[in-house]
């Protein structure tokens, strides 16, 4: 029987609704409005997880985001599984199951809790230390070490979830919902700002709305009742949206913020079904008003990790908000007055205080007055030397601090107790403003860092901005909001403040122990486990910047990013090695303050959504006679069509044999269209390809080679002259975007005085390319009016022409070096065009071929592919295409480059054809080219770029990339491969045809 | 994720924009006449400034555009943006 710490009412529960959940297989029972931890501290169960490193137990540590210790995995082994939940933000619901994480056996008996043992050999850095050497075993350590440092399971299913984006513009946004939050969104929207205010917890109050004693009053009320009215005002403002359970991950420059608003997390799973689970709000606000607020600090003594020590703060939250006492001997730490403040609601719910440990020698405050009162002993000049009790704290042991707060002093004292709270002050959660690009300042008197720059049109109010007491908090955001809203008065100025927190307080970042230094396992960074002698270790090896210290040791990588401990580390390296706080700086805050599940992130972007595909008009045609299908940049193009039970290779040997012996047709509408039109059109084009165009006739076509002001091949195609000032350029169907950018570039840049007009017609046309022996004969039955004899229509040449009613452009070119047509027609008629042509062509064996079959038939032909056979390192002259490069222009893109020292060396890699000795030996794409395999180590000539079985040669025949491969026609090279070496000869890269005697058959 | 303001469109999300580098790098007009070294010097030499750089920028999903630009790179405020041709309004 486990035992009831529920005390009084809590502000947060509906004691009428009791929920059922297990935890580690155990039932326990909540109510609405627990959270998990404080459920689970209800039922007396602090002992929820284990370390990172040493598999020490540890407990609930925080009462919110920043809570280190008490990650759990929810719903294991289900689709909903989502591992490293904090269980201080977990609202449970009935059927709720958690369990500890990196624990195994079970978190009561964990077998690495031996590295606690081992920890003088696990000292910072003994990861990196240890398995460097030798290097090549990395890999098998690696597989341990993460084993047994597991951070929770991701789920093996498809995560049954959907979740969505949303933009939003908003004049206002304000981030928190604490009092000085509300103070913000109130006089904002009030004042006519369409405002947006956003709260990471259900409820909105912050800390003030369980702040019911009679030491803080607003107009003579208690500031929880104040607030509570301000809230119900509030909900009523017209322009004033106000969002939950929605925290902000992000806050980039320009005031875009991303935030993660949760719809469903909190229900049973059943009510689950069709509902957004999570959104990721996308928010570009004008003004934004960080109200943050601010974490409570640990203190850093020996053993300050065990279960049952909680921050001061958590304790009041758990009494006041949930109605739960953490333990039921209680002994609060503190440096400053904030554990009084949870002394008195501790003793208002009836909850024992053994005695209060103070670090101050002088204590003048209405709440040290009012605890010392109820008779509750108080240490003054205090402090824990150390720590008793495995899985649950038992025992503490005390010194009175020297007056230099440096060591301990008078002899121990021992008191028991089963739940500790300590308090070590506040650190402003500055994370948002820093994430912005704001930099910081620091303070001495409370040494705490605080907003300085704003980087763009935002405030930080309240105690994130280091206003501590309630009067501070009132009066500055007040004045703050005026200036920021450019408003006359707020509604806040002459408010009545009674705030007895005295702002006192004794700072010292590493307490001082009675034990030998090393001896000492004083924790900084709980969840990762680095330790005060960790970071002091790393200052003595020499480490000296933050960021390196934080790497070695780890210190604040953890999941919850250091929100704790962070404000320690640097403490400790600021006394160790003599510098100022302010001088060290902060480590760099990054996104996302909390994390965010993969769902959210990609929100509607999944599936056939994951990137955007497009599809050709004759697309659906394709899918219908089953092609199998290759994305080519955003394009899915058909890649074969297999007949029956052919594999590829099958269907490509049945495809090229047609293509070259009857007939094929090819979709190209996916090649990149540019319309080019101006006076200066062709002076345009000699400027930006390598040959000359002046002088092509109307109505013929030439291809052309394009290049980088480097010299380097960049995209090719043909284009037709269409009139005297209009030309149809086509590109790759990858560079089409880049090349319609790169020729703007230059127009409106680099010569503005030509006139000319660029416009991108890809998606407006479909092509449809046949060739073959048949395909004069298929065309001229297609479209009977036009005249397709050589003599009236030649290769390289193009005619206007109707199909029925339809506009079509024809031209006479060719990319598999058969006798070969496109016919080009407005989009929308592709499919039926290119049916017409299926039905015309079945005599002739019309077979459609994809894109590996063309692929082949132009390596026969010897063409290239821009980006297959060339990277951004090959000149038209290593390509052996001299013929392309014009000798008499006097410019051109990437001229100059071409006799650069470095592109005339004569041993650069060249295209060359590979044959191979074995004719059915077929080379594999990207294999290594030597020439001696003697050699150690051996030397890379180059590499094979295409290569296929060619059916219409009955042989294998490969392009590749040889070093000095222009003059080694003839000579033999290998292709090592992992079992055998190839023996291969280099040839022309024109296989097939010559002379082109088949273009003009 | 910057606001900018295109000189033929006004405010719009970074998103619609591709940066393009160092402005006022103007191509030679004779670059045949240049040595390796100078030919090399407009072809790959860029500053890559900490602090007030002047760049390129297309709005390639809007008005495709280019234009230039002043920006802060230490903070990323952006002074002042102008046409292409345009004297840079700061210095």
């Amino acid at each position: 029987m486990t035992k009831n710490l529920r005390v009084k009412t809590g502000k947060a529960i509906d004691e009428t609704y009791r929920i059922s959940f297990k935890f580690n297989g155990t039932t326990y029972y909540g109510f609405k409005g627990d959270t998990l931890s404080s459920a689970l501290l209800a039922n007396d169960v602090h002992l929820v997880g284990r370390s990172f490193k040493y598999h020490r137990p540890r407990g609930i540590m925080t009462a919110g985001s920043e809570e280190p210790n008490a990650i759990v995995q929810l719903h294991d082994n289900s689709s909903r599984t989502e591992p490293n939940v904090r269980a201080t933000e977990v609202e449970i619901y009935e059927g709720l199951e958690a369990s500890s994480q990196n624990c195994w056996p079970s978190v009561k008996f964990d077998i690495g809790g031996i590295n606690n043992f081992l920890s003088p050999l696990l000292p910072a850095g003994f990861y990196y230390k240890t398995f460097m050497w030798p290097a090549s075993f990395w890999e098998k350590y690696e597989y341990f070490i993460r084993r047994s440092a597991g951070l929770g399971k991701s789920p093996k299913e498809k995560d049954p979830d959907v979740y969505e984006h949303k933009y939003i513009h908003c004049d206002v946004l304000v981030i928190g919902s604490g009092i000085s939050g509300i103070m913000s969104a109130k006089t904002a929207a009030k004042n006519g700002f369409k405002t947006l205010l956003v709260e990471e917890k259900p409820n909105l109050g912050g800390s003030t709305i369980y702040q019911n004693s009679d030491f803080f009053k607003i107009n003579n009320q208690n500031s929880s009742s104040w607030l509570e009215k301000e809230l119900n005002e509030i909900k009523k403002l017209g322009n004033l949206e106000i969002k939950t359970r929605t925290s902000v991950a992000a806050f980039h420059g320009y005031n875009f913020l991303l935030a993660r608003e949760n719809f469903t997390d909190h229900l049973p799973i059943e009510q689950r079904s069709n509902k957004t689970r999570q959104k990721l709000l996308k928010i570009r606000a004008k003004k934004v008003i960080t109200a943050t607020g601010s974490i409570e600090r640990p203190m850093i003594f020996d053993n300050n990790d065990r279960p049952g020590i909680l921050l001061s703060s958590a304790i009041k939250k758990y009494a006041d908000f949930f109605g739960v006492a953490s333990g039921e001997e209680n002994i609060l730490f503190t440096n400053n007055d904030s554990a009084y403040e949870t002394a008195i609601s501790l003793i208002q719910k009836g909850i024992k205080i053994k005695a209060i440990i103070d670090n101050r020698e002088y204590v003048d405050s209405k709440l040290h007055y009012e605890v010392e009162k109820n008779n509750i002993k108080i240490f003054k000049g205090y402090t824990i030397t150390d720590t008793f009790g495995y899985k649950r704290i038992n025992k503490i042991s005390i010194k009175q601090l020297s007056k230099d707060g440096q060591k301990v002093v008078g002899s121990k004292i021992n008191l028991s107790c089963d739940c500790l709270g300590v308090s070590g002050g506040w650190t402003p959660a500055v994370h948002l403003f820093t994430q912005s690009g704001g930099k910081l300042k620091f303070r001495e008197e409370d040494q705490v860092f605080i907003p300085n720059i704003y980087p763009s049109d935002q405030l930080s109010v309240g105690s994130c901005n280091g206003d501590f007491t309630l009067e501070e908090i009132l009066k500055n955001t007040s004045k703050s909001l005026k200036e920021f809203l450019n408003i006359e008065n707020t509604e806040y100025e002459n408010l009545e403040i009674l705030s007895s927190f005295n702002k006192s307080k004794r700072n010292i970042w590493l307490l001082p122990s009675d034990k030998v230094f090393g001896k000492t396992k004083s924790f900084v960074d709980y969840q990762n486990d680095a330790t005060a002698k960790d970071i002091k270790l790393a200052l003595r090896e020499g480490f000296r910047s933050i960021e390196h210290v934080k790497r070695y040791t780890t210190t604040g990588m953890g999941t919850d990013q250091g929100k704790l401990g962070n404000m320690h580390a640097l403490g400790i390296i600021s006394e160790t090695a003599g510098a100022k706080m302010g001088e060290l700086g902060t480590t760099t805050f990054r996104p996302p303050y909390t994390p965010l599940t993969f769902g959210t992130i990609v929100g509607r972007n999944v599936g056939e959504f994951f990137d955007i595909f497009r599809k050709t008009p004759i697309h659906n045609w394709h899918v219908k006679n089953k092609a199998e299908f290759e994305n080519v940049g955003q394009w899915k193009r058909a890649w074969y069509y297999p007949k029956k039970n052919e594999n590829m290779h099958q269907a490509v040997q049945r495809e090229s044999k047609a293509a070259r012996e009857s007939a094929g047709i090819l979709d190209a509408s996916t090649l990149g269209k540019i319309d080019i039109q101006g006076t200066d059109a062709s002076e345009f084009l000699n400027r930006v390809y390598t040959n000359a165009w002046s002088k092509l006739a109307i109505g013929k076509c030439r291809y052309g080679l394009m290049l980088n002001e480097d010299g380097m091949v960049y995209d090719d195609g043909v284009t037709t002259r269409l009139d005297e000032n209009h030309y149809i350029m086509t590109t790759t169907t990858g560079g089409a975007a880049n090349v319609m950018a790169k020729l703007e570039d230059y127009l409106q840049t680099e010569w503005p005085e030509l006139d000319v007009y660029l416009t991108s017609v890809t998606d407006h046309f479909a092509t449809v390319s046949i060739c073959g022996p048949s395909s004069k004969k298929i065309v001229s039955e297609v479209i009977p009016d036009l005249n397709f004899s050589d003599e009236s229509f030649p290769h390289m040449s193009f005619k206007n022409a109707k199909i029925g009613k339809i506009n079509c452009r024809v031209m006479r070119i060719s990319f598999t070096g058969e006798h070969s047509y496109e016919i080009n027609v407005q989009a929308n008629y592709g499919k039926s065009v290119w049916e017409k042509c299926m039905e015309v062509g079945k005599d002739y064996n019309i077979t459609p071929y994809g894109t590996e079959t063309m692929h082949l038939l132009r390596a026969e032909k010897g063409f290239i592919i821009v980006g297959q056979d060339t990277d951004a390192t090959m000149t038209p002259i290593d390509l052996q295409m001299d013929w392309i490069v014009s000798k008499k222009k006097y410019d051109f893109i990437g001229k100059r480059s071409l006799y650069r020292s470095d592109t005339i060396k004569e041993d650069r890699k060249q295209l060359v054809g590979l044959i191979t000795d074995n004719p059915n030996e077929i080379l594999e794409e990207g294999a290594q080219i030597v020439a001696d395999i003697n050699k150690s180590p051996i030397e890379m000539l180059g590499h094979v770029t295409s290569s296929y079985y060619s059916p219409n040669l009955k042989k294998s025949i490969a392009l590749g990339v040889v070093r000095g491969g222009k003059n080694m026609m003839g000579q033999k090279l290998i292709v090592p491969m992992e079992k055998k070496n190839i023996n291969v000869t280099v040839a022309d890269p024109v296989f097939l045809d010559k002379e082109n005697k088949r273009l003009n058959a | 994720m910057f606001i900018i303001h295109c000189p033929f469109c006004g405010e719009r999300e970074q998103s619609e924009f591709k940066s393009g580098g160092e402005a006022h790098i103007v191509r030679p007009r004779q670059p045949t006449e240049l040595s390796d070294d100078e030919w090399a010097e407009y072809l790959f030499m860029r500053k890559n400034i900490k602090g007030i750089q002047f760049e390129r920028w297309n709005h390639a999903h809007g008005c495709r555009k280019w234009f230039n630009m002043v920006r802060d790179t230490s903070n990323d405020e952006i002074k002042a943006v102008y046409k292409m041709g345009e004297k840079p309004p700061i210095k």
